[in-house]
């Protein structure tokens, strides 16, 4: 055992001497209290930690415990539903041990150890299994078969024996030739990811409902994009609705020094929203990991890959997860504290120089794979990170350094958020890099037409923004009727399209298949207007007629009768402007 | 240890007070018998000490510090490194020499008296009594440095506290639980519209309620100009008074928000009361903040302020909020000073990423003589949907916030556009608008000291927003239109058989709209005039000048007042004149 004693102690960073042979990232246990740290630099005899938890009234010639062995998470059935602090402990657990308020050196395991589950081998006596292969499964929830899973680590050999029934997570439930026992949990250290078979190309969309994004700047399975955004511009309400309505199977929302009040509102909406497709309550897909703005500092930068490690599990299994992460640039700030205390040469803005190494190996562990084992099973994780840059100035280190490695970058625009523009994510900055991969799913499964229909809006929406300067310097009266027709479709595309409100019963989510048949109903209206035009038949007669309020509804339409309704619209548009007569 | 003296034997008794064996010595201090007196300091600088040989030192540990002339001051450690301790003195460091000022640990974080007889006093910044009344009899001591709430044991903030004042109760409105700033610029009367804030806040429904009015790096100006505010409205019996002067030493300015926060959770989770905390001006305590960071030798991170900034703002601001099973809550109000009204510097920057929503104050208004100058387009309240709506303001209040914002920004917009084009230009239905955002400025933003409860914000609303066409309240419901239009009695038979047709009786009806909007705003008018008249009357007692300048202001406001009703008034007769000539 490494055992020494505490020689210094700033913030959240502690030196400890007497430490030889403690290796870098080893947790170790600080002081009385017990308070978890980890080990950030190793020097002879000395070792420097970053500190979990709160160091008031630490002193000097403290002990100091290794426990030799990297941050870890425990990984099993019972993850789905919780809440757990950045160090996978159990908020609820935590609240039972010390009350309302959070108290130091409190010690909680991940899963719990006395619930039992019910397991169903799916393979038995005889076998073989290598690494990555399923034994067998239990239901977590209603919905999730949770598979468990030969550990990584573990390298596989014939089964000897393989039991069913209830048992905890720490019973054995499988024993191989070699003498290996298999449990329903495994663990593994936080900062290293899971491995797989190999990568695949992110060729299927991951649908959040979103039209905005959906339409514009889908991504993909296994995808990543950043939204970055001032203060008061959505990020957090644009995280949530991606939790909330996107197609993954399993969610992982980290709250990464936000605040309390966001993850309360998590935990008290949550359980009582249905997902559109399954009918099953939204809390029982979802892991929540909460590091509010107060809580200590060093335990927000673990907190960010305890959620990918949890992510990358379920991957495994041949799910497809989304990670939320909100914010990464909490997580930066963190780093940056850190760093400024072990008083590393500072980069841009006192960020670390490896500020951009680090992003990078986070948003790489993203990814569709096909996983270890034999049946070649496939899942992904798509991250979708906010960033918070300071002042809403895009030029800032994080957001840079993200849009590196992003594949998709979604900013959040004042402005727009200002004129209530929700949710305002600006369509002359954000782009996709993923939807030429995806285009041809677009194609097939929602329409032929798909991307031209998604381009020719999307040129409309550029033209808008230039025909606005004009607007500006000589008034909207100066301008040709065929561009007061852009004008007016393209206020369409922007109020009744593009907008969407987060929170009304039907238009929270909205699919592929709704979404192309309002763009087509908006677009026909503009190909309406021109052929008119060219007739000779007034803008104004055209906007006489009662079709602008039911476009301004197509949003409230059901999703049972949305596909028809709307593809009646759609010609009703077509048909009553071209009936228009010349005056 | 060789050059550190012993306490010299007591010969006093020995006294129990909780706080281990305590002693009066000769010159009337109490000295704990375990303490050891250090003359071992090495080095000042700026704010800190540094004192070597100090040994069983913790991290946080309070000390007090006795200069060669005898006189005390406290002091914080703030790194401990061997035997060499860091600390920083909260009085200031003018007098401290390294021969004979002696340092004395005094084994415990810093802590603060509470008890519920705080209520009407004057505490200087670190919780000490200097209104000359008696001393405070602690029911408690706490810790200042609160422990985070444990997410999982919050509940979502809810309820509604009424300010007083129509844009923020009306469309930015502040919740039990919430924590709110207010932006100000340096000049803006944001101290005038704190003090009317504390004297009109109350909850609806009658709990106990008390307001913790921290004050940070204030002038003696703006002291006694809160003091007086509150000794003569009679607001003083309900708050808690801290008080850390400009000439105050800084680094007590870091202390004073956690006394006034741990106060406020004292009264809030052990005496069940609904407990505001007003903390100003929260500029001054980043600066303070900043001034320390410099003198640790920290590398600085945006224009110089520490990169923990966030984190330490957010354990101040997260402490805000409502626990499980705890009847209380504890609601912040910051202020804070926007350096060059810059909302992007990293003070409010950050703030506002903490904080749930914003009020921003703007100097354009103020310079229109609008008080309070609220520019309610940036401004924001995060939570207000948990704190409206039926049975907590009025049913209708959502919609009515939401049409007067939208009715507003446009009106905001088109005021761009007549700068250019001139009003000439404008359609009927744009110059309404335009109209509505003066009426708006004049009559629901500006209130001077007006105390509207809410259902008088929304009334002004209502009135407001009749002066649009009925047709174009697309945000307010309509059944809420039916019930509280000021003119629905006369339409309702139309609303409800054609509710999306436009009426073709519509322009007559609006200039006799107009015509009453006129009346009423006239009204509105007299009785603010009445209203002042009053307020002048009370203010009589005060300083001639204040008197004179608070007078003349409201003639002014009242004459503007009286000359928009009257324009109001000409243009309904004028446009009155025209329809009936037209046909």
């Amino acid at each position: 055992m490494i055992e020494g004693g505490i020689i210094k102690i700033t913030g959240p960073v502690v030196v400890a001497d007497g430490m030889r042979g403690c290796r870098m990232y080893d947790v170790v246990r600080v002081g009385e209290l017990g308070l978890i740290g980890e080990v950030i630099r190793v020097e002879k005899d000395e070792a420097v930690i970053q500190v979990y938890e709160d160091t008031s009234g630490l002193r000097v010639g403290e002990k100091v415990i290794s426990t030799e062995a990297p941050l870890k998470v425990k990984l099993g059935p019972g993850l789905l539903e919780s809440i757990y602090d950045g160090v996978q402990r159990p908020l609820p657990a935590l609240a039972e041990q010390s009350g309302e308020f959070i108290r130091r050196g409190a010690e909680a395991s991940g899963l719990s150890s006395t619930r039992k589950w019910l397991f169903k081998p799916t393979v038995k006596a005889g076998d073989a299994v290598v690494a990555g292969d399923v034994v067998g499964t239990t239901m977590e929830t209603t919905n999730v078969e949770h598979r468990i899973l030969v550990p990584p680590y573990v390298e596989g050999g014939t089964i000897k024996e393989i039991l069913e029934g209830e048992f905890t997570v720490d019973e054995a439930i499988c024993t191989l030739e070699d003498g290996t026992t298999l449990s329903m949990a495994q663990e593994w250290p936080v900062r290293q990811g899971r491995p797989f078979g190999k990568k695949l190309d992110p060729t299927v969309p991951f649908i959040t409902g979103m039209r905005v994004l959906d339409t514009f700047f889908p991504i993909a399975q296994g995808g990543n994009a950043i939204i970055p955004g001032g203060f008061g511009t959505g990020k957090t309400v644009t995280e949530q609705s991606l939790a909330k309505w996107c197609d993954a199977e399993i969610i992982v929302y980290i709250g990464c020094g936000e605040r309390g009040n966001e993850m309360t509102e998590v935990l008290a909406e949550f359980p009582h929203l249905e997902d559109p497709k399954s009918g099953v309550k939204l809390m029982e897909r979802t892991i929540l990991i909460a590091n509010t703005s107060n809580m200590p500092v060093a335990a927000r930068e673990a907190s960010i890959y305890t959620g990918i490690t949890l992510a990358e599990y379920y991957r495994d299994m041949g799910y497809n997860v989304a990670m939320m992460a909100d914010s990464t640039s909490r997580w930066g700030e963190a780093l940056r504290e850190v760093s400024g205390r072990l008083e590393e040469m500072p980069g841009e803005e006192g960020y670390p120089a490896y500020l951009a190494t680090r992003l990078a190996n986070f948003y790489e562990r993203a990814g569709r794979v096909e996983c270890l084992g034999t049946d070649s099973r496939q899942g992904s994780v798509t991250v979708v990170g906010a960033v918070s840059p300071p002042g809403g100035d895009f030029s800032e280190p994080m957001t840079q350094n993200s849009l590196r490695i992003s594949g998709a970058f979604w900013a959040l625009d004042t402005s727009l958020a200002h004129r209530r523009h929700f949710p305002a994510i600006s369509w002359t900055k954000s782009y996709s890099l993923y939807l030429d991969q995806i285009k041809d799913w677009f194609g097939d499964e929602v329409a032929a037409d798909w991307k031209e229909l998604r381009d020719k809006a999307m040129f409309l929406l550029q033209k808008e923004t230039e025909l606005q300067e004009i607007v500006q310097l000589v008034g909207p009266d100066a301008l040709p009727e065929s561009e007061k027709a852009i004008l007016e479709v393209t206020r369409m595309i922007r109020e009744d399209y593009l907008q969407q409100f987060a929170f009304h019963e039907v238009d929270a989510f909205c699919s592929p298949q709704k979404q192309y048949w309002m763009l087509k109903a908006i677009l026909a209206f503009y190909d309406a207007i021109v052929a008119a035009l060219s007739r000779g038949v007034g803008l104004s007669q055209v906007f006489e007629l009662p079709l602008k309020t039911d476009v301004a509804r197509m949003k409230e339409v059901p999703h049972d009768i949305a596909l028809e309704d709307l593809r009646k619209l759609t010609s009703r548009i077509t048909e009553d402007i071209a009936a228009l007569e010349v005056l | 240890m060789d050059d550190a003296t012993k306490v010299k034997e007591p010969t006093a008794p020995a006294v129990d007070t909780g706080e281990g064996v305590v002693v009066t010595s000769e010159n009337g201090e109490r000295i704990s018998l375990l303490s050891t007196d250090y003359q071992t300091i090495d080095y000042v600088t700026g704010p800190l000490i540094f004192v070597s040989n100090a040994h069983n030192v913790s991290y946080g540990e309070m000390v007090d510090i006795e200069l060669s002339d005898g006189s005390l001051r406290s002091g914080q450690v703030l790194e401990v490194s061997g035997d060499i301790a860091v600390i920083q003195v909260f009085e200031g460091t003018q007098g401290v020499d390294v021969k004979n000022t002696k340092v004395r640990f005094r084994e415990e974080v810093a802590k603060i008296d509470v008890s519920i007889e705080l209520l009407g006093r004057v505490l200087n910044g670190v919780g000490k009594p200097i209104d000359g009344g008696p001393s405070i009899l602690p029911e408690k001591r706490l810790e200042i440095i609160g422990e985070p709430i444990n997410p999982f044991s919050r509940e979502q903030p809810a309820d509604f506290i009424q300010t007083g004042i129509s844009t923020i109760d009306g469309l930015n409105t502040l919740v039990r639980g919430q924590k709110l700033p207010i932006f100000s610029g340096s000049g803006l009367p944001a101290n005038e519209l704190t003090a009317q804030i504390i004297r009109q806040a109350m909850v609806k429904g009658g709990e106990k309620f008390a307001i913790v009015f921290g004050a940070m790096g204030i002038t003696h100006r703006e002291a006694s100009f809160f003091q007086q505010s509150f000794e003569r409205t009679g607001a003083l019996e309900r708050v808690v008074f801290f008080l850390n002067l400009a000439d105050d030493p800084t680094t007590e300015r870091l202390i004073t928000p956690r006394c006034a926060l741990t106060v406020a959770e004292y009264l809030a989770f052990v005496h069940d009361m609904q407990v505001l905390v007003v903390l100003t001006d929260m500029t001054n305590y980043c600066e303070a903040l900043r001034e320390i960071s410099t003198a640790r030798e920290e590398v600085p991170g945006r224009r110089g302020y520490p990169g923990y900034m966030y984190t330490d703002l957010a354990t101040l601001y997260e402490r805000a909020g409502r626990v499980e099973g705890k009847k209380g809550s504890i609601t912040q109000l910051l202020i804070l000073t926007m350096p060059d009204d810059d909302i992007t510097h990293p003070i409010p920057d950050l703030t506002g990423y903490i904080t749930e929503g914003q009020i921003v104050l703007s100097r354009h208004m103020h310079r229109r003589g609008i008080f309070p100058p609220v520019d309610v387009l940036p401004s924001l309240s995060r939570l207000m949907n948990l704190g409206i709506g039926d049975e907590k303001t009025r049913e209708d209040h959502r919609g009515v916030a939401d049409q007067l914002y939208a009715a507003y920004a446009q009106g905001r917009d088109l005021r761009r556009l007549v700068a250019i084009v001139g009003e000439e230009a404008l359609s009927e239905a744009d110059r309404r608008y335009l109209k509505f955002a003066d009426d708006f400025e004049d009559n629901f933003v500006n209130q001077r000291d007006e105390n509207r409860d809410i259902e008088r914000t929304l009334g002004i609303s209502w009135d407001l927003l009749s002066g649009l066409s009925i047709d174009e309240l697309k945000r307010v419901k309509r059944e809420h239109i039916a019930k509280y239009h000021p003119k629905a009695g006369e339409e309702e038979a139309g609303l409800g058989a054609e509710p999306e047709e436009p009426k073709p009786s519509a322009p007559a009806e609006t200039a006799d709209a107009d015509a009453k909007i006129a009346e009423r705003l006239k009204k509105h008018a007299e009785e603010a005039a009445a209203k002042a008249e009053a307020a002048e009357a009370e203010a009589a007692g005060d300083g001639e000048d204040q008197e004179a300048e608070a007078s003349a202001a409201t003639d002014a406001e009242t004459d503007v007042d009286a000359e928009v009703a009257e324009m109001a008034a000409d243009e309904a007769a004028d446009e009155e004149t025209v329809e009936a000539e037209a046909p």
